[in-house]
């Protein structure tokens, strides 16, 4: 034991020492409003237009979300597998994530001679409906790819332009 | 001589003065087990007995000369053949002759120097050991014994916490606080991170300690990462104004003193590793150093404790952060979180001094307090 120091003056340093650091409060509106990354997007409701060759199918893309950077906070549009595979070139060449990859272009089902309905087949579509939900959620939630054009103009406009200018959206 | 078991040949056998009450530590051996050695200090004396016992009774041994050495090494694992030696002592035991009969020999090395504490890393290696040569025509005889050798500090005077906000703009701000920047072996991390913008989806949140071996220098140098230590702070999403507290005991975990630029040859620094990772299994991160000390067990009252002005990197240097890292698999991504631009500085002093080592020890080992 130390000399010239009682055993609680021994004990109190060592409190001292490991005590827990001051914390703000947080506020109750903090505490209990709604959280700050409220993003939801759904890809439903496939529905295949047209008839025998030109047929083409395209999903319900919807979204609600609360985050300051997307201007509309519900919007619900229709896209087909292209406009994926356009939003995900877009997304590689302007974009620094490592962009996911979506489901396959599945072009042994578009051959004559098969048995099911090629790329028209129910549990096809749904499969895909799937992988691409995925893919989309994945990317809007992104931070370093939440800001480009080309996401907001899929998610949110009713038909994509593709000649529009590639950059960033800055919130406000 | 000694063909097809004909001459003669000895053992050795190095007998340390007060074995009995010597300290020992664990030192870990190259294949990971771990062996118990005598300790050391700097500035101890090294003293005791070499007795050379003749396995063949009744034959003599000729020799060129009995010596022991001190030594003091680095090993570079991808570098076998060249050990660098940054100290060596040798003492002559017996001139070339011939010994008749078993033989025991006395040595002192007076206050040797022990600069550096052993450590048994993934690429280097540095021990210190005494080594006796009984030196003959064809094969010399030789006994090695290593040592263990501790570098002991002292409460650093100025031991300022770490405070940083840091964050990924429009998505992710916290600021996190650790109370200390130097650390002794035994001690205790407290912190806690506060969230001032949570726009991500955060699962979890986890906190680990890493070990960075740095050997080498110029265009060869080899960085190597250990994870020591990793587990879970905080589970679940928070909101705004949530602060989680942190508390790390160091006493569990296989830790060294940071060692600099050991004789110019390699590092071992000590980093927190701060990791969020979202439901997308991206994962937010940010290391920061963390400076840790050995503390002696019992201090003399006696002893000076003077500070050795060592160049100390500040913390600074790692408010540098890079943008966003891509790394190959498409699923998991990292992402380093870049300080606010609206940040000032946070509260960390400019150069920090280092921690001040404890002076050589006049003479023997640690005693108790009265």
């Amino acid at each position: 034991m130390s000399k010239g120091r009682c055993f609680i003056d021994q004990i109190m340093d060592n409190t001292e020492a490991t005590r827990r650091l001051h914390t703000k409060k947080q506020t109750l509106d903090d505490a209990y409003a709604a959280p700050a990354n409220f993003l939801e997007i759904d890809v439903i409701n496939p529905i295949t237009h047209g008839v025998a060759k030109k047929r083409y199918t395209d999903y319900e893309v919807r979204m609600r979300t609360n985050l300051p950077v997307f201007k509309i906070k519900e919007s619900s549009v229709r896209r087909r597998y292209s406009d994926f595979e356009w939003l995900r070139s877009e997304l590689e060449r302007d974009s620094k994530i490592v962009v996911p990859p979506l489901p396959g272009k599945a072009i042994k089902r578009q051959l004559p001679f098969r048995n099911d309905d090629g790329i028209y087949d129910e549990d096809f579509i749904e499969d895909r409906r799937k992988s691409l939900e995925g893919f989309v959620n994945k990317i809007a939630g992104h931070p370093l790819a939440q800001n480009e054009r080309c996401l907001h103009m899929f998610l949110q406009e009713p038909v994509i332009d593709k000649n529009y200018v590639p950059g960033k959206i800055r919130p406000n | 001589m000694s063909f097809f078991g004909f001459g003669q040949s000895a053992e050795i056998d190095i007998i340390l003065d007060g074995a009995a009450t010597r300290r020992t530590a664990e030192v870990k051996t190259e294949d990971g087990k771990k062996e118990r050695l005598f300790l050391f200090f700097d500035g101890e004396s090294l003293s005791g007995k070499v007795n050379i016992t003749l396995k063949r009774p009744g034959y003599k041994l000729e020799h060129q000369g009995i010596k022991i050495e001190f030594l003091g090494q680095i090993e570079l694992y991808y570098d076998r053949g060249n050990q660098h030696e940054f100290t060596s002592l040798v003492k002559e035991l017996a001139r070339p002759g011939e010994l008749h009969h078993n033989t025991s020999y006395d040595f002192d090395f007076n206050q040797v120097e022990k600069p550096y504490e052993v450590y048994t890393g993934t690429n280097v290696k540095l021990r210190y050991f005494l080594r006796v040569t009984v030196v003959r025509r064809l094969t010399d005889i030789v006994k090695e014994v290593d040592l263990a050798v501790h570098t002991l500090s002292s409460y650093p005077e100025m031991n300022s916490s770490i405070k940083m906000e840091v964050g990924i703009e429009d998505s992710l701000h916290i600021e996190f606080e650790y109370n200390k920047s130097k650390y002794h072996l035994k001690d205790v991390i407290v912190g806690k991170i506060y969230f001032l913008l949570v726009r991500i989806k955060i699962r979890h949140m986890e906190i680990a300690i890493i070990r960075r071996e740095t050997t080498g220098s110029g265009p060869n140098v080899f960085n190597e990462n250990e994870t020591i230590a990793k587990y879970e702070i905080m589970d679940g999403s928070p909101v705004r104004g949530e602060s989680i507290p942190i508390r790390v005991f160091l006493a569990g975990y296989d830790l060294t003193p940071t060692m600099r630029d050991i004789n110019k040859k390699f590092s071992v620094r000590y980093y927190l590793n701060l990791v969020l990772v979202d439901e997308e299994e991206r994962r937010y991160f940010k290391q920061q150093e963390i400076t840790l000390w050995r503390k002696g067990d019992r201090i003399r009252k006696s002893l000076q404790m003077a500070p050795v002005p060592v160049t100390t990197p500040t913390n600074g240097e790692s408010d540098q952060l890079q943008a966003f890292e891509k790394i190959p698999t498409p699923v998991s991504e990292e992402a380093s979180l870049e300080d606010s631009p609206t940040e000032e500085p946070a509260p960390n002093p400019a150069p920090s001094e280092d921690i001040p080592r404890v002076e050589s020890y006049a003479e023997g080992v640690p005693t108790e307090d009265a």
